[in-house]
């Protein structure tokens, strides 16, 4: 087989890395945790071998990190290999600040999801292999500058999401595979319409010499396109990445997912690998048909959707009994507030929505691996059947205090950063006057409400008051193993809250070009 | 080395194993499969080294070595081999339901048949003369009428060969009857110089009867709507390397023939409008019944019967479309391309269902259940070949769907394009299901199933094939170039 590297064709960067190896350092993160996978299921002890690969990538991450330049917006380190001439496919990856900050979360949320030991009965190597196959499908996904590989890792990674909510899911045979069938339909028939509407782009946009999946190319030749023909798709686009959001309102298969999906599962798909969709509306839908997104009716169907999203599901939220089912849907919830940030049109709410995706990508992994921890000590997350349990496991209530407090967006923690941003880009160049904008930046503010009322009725449910009625005579005890994880994800929360800078520094040069309105 | 000295080894081989069988022990049987499979992988590597030249003798009006040709029959010969494969790891199963009268089991037959069915696609792949392609057509079909039925013990399987003789039977008799009109409205039988006449013919009403009756028996045999009804029974019905062997092989000794036979009629000015939406009307009807019809199975064989109708849908949309820019690969390389595509993944499939059908005696859903705890290996190679007909990408499968709906919108089929996409998502639905009994359902039987070696190699190498194909699809493109 023969592998050509093609020049690019768009601006060049200004430093042009030449790896050693054949490979770029973007391969070696993607194919790190695939060979991992192939290796654990030819026969390599499973844990070791997953440990390894994460605990590799996240060390390649920060080797990209120190030889990052910011304030450059074209891709870095990117390497490209044409797999086919006519239409043109190339396997083609680069690294920017807006995929650097997904990588990174990638990477960490990874880690942790390896630490988490499979339950009794359960095979390693499914459990192993299956979180390390997410997490490359979710790198390609993150670093591809090719239209076709981008979605198509992205498939990649559904596959064993489906395998392992289906195979290993909780709540009881019927309740699993009734979980996991919705979801496979679901998010089946959402691919499908993200890729008529990608197909739709590709023929449309593409050069009269030839289809192309190259979306720097793309993107110079779909901002050409009049304006009628953009927003028809980019509200294809809108309904394909948003149903993989769950946007309102095709949200149903989320929660039910999520509390039945085993506990890597879950915090690989609602922290990593469904923000995706969001990164696809950055990446592809935003830039390349602006003034699709800047059609007033868009606009407005966006508004109400996102407005669905935080109102009703936030009310449906505070109904749910189980903290599985409040934790799904709370991120189901949440990502109302990144797509506001989207709405905004202005650089402070894109940057918000970035760091959004990043903050509720790790509150979310730290929120299901504590509940994975008390489904695994007690083997039910029904909150009236718990009390009390902070005062027999203090550090599990500590950590599961802060963990509650920064997914309601208090300050100090990542979610309050970001969650300020998407306020702040609402009003911004408002000048007093009150638009469609504004008014649902007004209503969204009464989502903090309800989130804080569900939260902590969560945890003043489970954490304080009298011990219930659950027979639980050992307090959850973790084991280092089991902490640490924990601990790197509390602190990132915290280091970015504080700080959101070191991240946006990277994002900001890329999510300024993003067209305004 | 000219192409047609390989179609006269083979022919040979298939009368020697004849003779062979007749002086081998009834318990030994089996060595002629073994002497097949080597035989044809045999061929398979001097088939690499023919080349594409030309006589001036008459001869060569009725052979064509061209390169669509050589691609054709590399795909049979690889067909065969997997096929003949397959049925070595399915003897038992044969050797239950063809006992002779007096004893002994009867399966050498079986072995030999597949060596002239392959003899004849290859042949049907160079045929460019309506007497060439029907002799070879016919030696293809004889010879699996024998198959279907070959299970003689077997009520389903005779069944399914009734079925198959009397309808296979009147669609060769539309096929002839289409034939002579096409040389009476020409006068010619060589395929170029019927394109010649066609060109500015005055007798068009009569050469479109000719392609109606054409276009049945072209019909039948790849299994397009409305003259499916044999096919769900039928693949049901035979031995399932028979089912494998007539869904790939069949099917693309159909698609070829429909090339050949067709071109005049596409080339020609007047009749091509007509022609294009006799086809598209043909692929809009078999991708709506082909893939609605599938959702409600529950016995994989007929499952995979109707992904076959739907397949042969998507592949009369390639055939139907008339590409208006340069770039865009034309239907000849998208159909061959598709057919390749199929070829591997359900080979894929089929070989999984052999193994199921052998150990449990059913094709039923529920005899997946659990497939994942059995054999590990099994269930992720259907994994793979479902997803890969469902058409997720990083498979081959993925790439064939794409080049024909490029080739669709780029000849403004926006309707038939839309009932494929929806037949695509309707497919994503049904291909699921078994994955879904093999991964989430419990087996009632837990026993582990084991595979000989040689099966287990050419699974694997099919698994590798739809994935390395699934993301570096060049090298089948350059072939066809």
């Amino acid at each position: 087989m023969r592998i050509r590297r093609r020049s690019r064709s768009h601006p060049v960067p200004l430093t042009t890395f030449s790896p050693p190896l054949p490979l770029s350092p973007l391969d070696l993160l993607i194919l790190l945790p695939i060979f991992a996978a192939v290796a654990i299921a030819c026969g390599l002890p499973a844990r070791p071998a997953a440990l390894v690969a994460a605990v590799a990538n996240v060390g390649l991450v920060i080797g990209l990190l120190l030889m990052f330049q910011a304030h450059q917006t074209t891709p870095q380190f990117a390497a490209s290999r044409i797999v086919l001439q006519s239409p043109h496919i190339a396997y083609a990856v680069g690294l920017d600040g807006m995929s650097l900050v997904l990588v990174i979360l990638t990477a960490i949320v990874t880690l942790c999801a390896v630490g988490i030991a499979p339950p009794a009965g359960v095979s390693e190597k499914v459990w192993y292999s299956s979180t390390l196959l997410i997490a490359a499908g979710a790198l390609g996904a993150f670093l591809a500058t090719d239209l076709f590989f981008l979605y198509a890792f992205h498939e990649m990674a559904l596959i064993p999401t489906f395998l392992m909510i289906g195979m290993y899911g909780h709540g009881g045979r019927e309740n699993r595979l009734h979980a996991a069938w919705k979801i496979t339909i679901y998010l089946g028939v959402g691919s499908l319409v993200l890729l008529a509407g990608l197909a739709w782009l590709v023929l449309s946009a593409s050069p009269a010499g030839g289809i192309t999946f190259d979306i720097a190319t793309l993107t110079a030749g779909a901002q050409q396109l009049d304006d009628k023909l953009q927003a028809s798709i980019f509200l294809i686009l809108l309904i394909g990445f948003g149903i993989l959001v769950s946007l309102f309102p095709f949200h149903s298969w989320a929660a039910p997912a999520y509390a039945a999906a085993p506990t890597p599962t879950a915090m690989m798909h609602a922290g990593v690998l469904k923000k995706f969709g969001l990164y696809g509306l950055l990446r592809i839908a935003l830039p390349m048909l602006p003034s699709g997104a800047a059609s007033l009716w868009i606009q407005n169907l966006l508004l109400w959707l996102l407005l669905g999203n935080i109102l009703i599901i936030g009310l449906v939220t505070i109904a749910q009994k189980g903290l599985d089912h409040v934790l799904g849907h709370s991120s189901v919830m949440h990502m109302g507030y990144i797509f506001l940030g989207l709405a905004c049109g202005n650089s402070i709410g894109y940057n918000g929505a970035l760091l959004l995706m990043f903050a509720h990508g790790i509150s979310i992994a730290l929120l299901f691996a504590l509940a994975g921890h008390l489904r695994a000590e007690t083997g039910t997350l029904e909150m009236s059947r718990y009390g009390g349990l902070a005062k027999r496991a203090p550090l599990f209530g500590l950590l599961f205090g802060l963990a509650a407090m920064a997914s309601l967006g208090l300050p100090g923690f990542a979610n309050f950063s970001a969650e300020i941003m998407v306020f702040l880009g609402g009003f911004k160049g408002s000048a007093g006057h009150i638009g469609p904008v504004q008014l649902t930046t007004i209503l969204a503010l009464w989502g903090v409400v309800i989130s804080a009322v569900y939260m902590l009725r969560a945890y003043k449910t489970v954490f304080m008051g009298p011990q219930g009625e659950l027979p639980l005579t050992d307090p959850p005890s973790l084991t280092l193993g089991q902490k640490l994880p924990l601990f790197l994800l509390t602190t990132t929360l915290l280091v970015i809250g504080f700080c959101p800078q070191l991240l946006l520094h990277y994002a900001q040069p890329v999510l300024d070009l993003l067209p305004r309105h | 080395m000219p192409a047609y000295v390989l179609e006269i080894v083979t022919l040979s081989l298939g009368l020697l194993l004849l003779l062979a069988e007749a002086f081998i022990g009834p318990q030994r049987k089996r060595l002629i499969g073994y002497a097949a499979i080597i035989g044809l992988s045999i061929t398979f590597i001097l088939l690499l080294f023919t080349c594409s030249c030309t006589g001036s003798s008459a001869f060569w009006k009725f052979y064509s070595p061209d390169s669509v040709a050589l691609f054709y029959k590399g795909l049979a010969l690889l067909c065969t081999i997997v096929v003949l494969i397959l049925s070595l790891d399915y003897a038992p199963v044969l050797e239950k339901f063809s006992a002779r009268a007096g004893g002994g089991p009867a399966i050498g037959e079986f072995f030999a048949l597949p060596v002239f069915i392959c003899t004849g696609m290859r042949w049907m792949a160079s045929a460019i003369d309506l007497t060439s392609i029907f002799v070879s057509l016919e030696l293809i079909t004889i010879a699996f009428y024998v198959m279907v039925g070959y299970q003689r013990k077997n009520k389903l399987s005779l069944e399914a060969a009734v079925k198959y003789l009397i309808l296979g039977a009147i669609s060769t008799g539309f096929l002839v009857y289409g034939l002579a009109w096409l040389f009476g409205v020409t006068g010619q039988t060589n395929l170029s110089a019927i394109g010649t006449a066609l060109y500015a013919t005055e007798n068009k009403s009569a050469a479109l009867f000719a392609l109606a009756l054409l276009l049945v028996g072209l019909a039948f045999k790849v299994a397009a709507v409305p003259f499916q009804f044999w096919v769900p029974d039928v693949y049901q019905g035979a031995a399932t390397p028979v089912t494998a062997f007539l869904s790939v092989g069949s099917k693309s000794a159909g698609f070829i023939i429909a090339y050949r036979i067709l071109q005049p009629f596409l080339a020609s000015p007047v009749l091509q409008s007509t022609t294009l939406s006799l086809l598209v009307a043909l692929a809009g009807a078999t991708l709506l019944v082909g893939n609605l019809a599938a959702i409600s199975q529950t016995n994989f064989k007929r499952l995979l019967a109707y992904s076959s109708i739907s397949h042969a849908g998507f592949l009369l949309l390639a055939f139907a479309s008339v590409p208006r820019h340069a770039t865009t690969l034309g239907p000849i390389q998208v159909v061959s391309f598709y057919l390749a595509a199929y070829l591997i993944m359900t080979l894929l499939a089929f070989a999984v269902v052999c193994v199921i059908n052998r150990v449990s005696g059913s094709d039923d859903l529920s005899a997946f259940d659990g497939l994942a705890k059995r054999s590990p290996l099994l269930a992720f190679a259907l994994l793979i070949s479902a997803i890969s007909l469902a058409g997720v990408p990083l498979t081959v499968g993925f790439f064939g769907k794409l080049f024909v709906f490029l080739l669709a919108i780029d000849a403004g089929h926006t309707w038939p394009v839309a009932i494929a996409i929806l037949g695509a998502a309707a497919g994503f639905y049904y291909y699921l299901k078994v994955i879904r009994a093999m991964y989430w359902n419990t087996a009632t039987d837990a026993t582990p199933i084991t595979i000989s070696p040689l099966l287990k190699f050419t699974i694997l190498v099919l698994v590798i094939a739809t994935l390395v194909l699934g993301v570096y699809p060049q090298p089948i493109l350059s072939l066809l170039q």
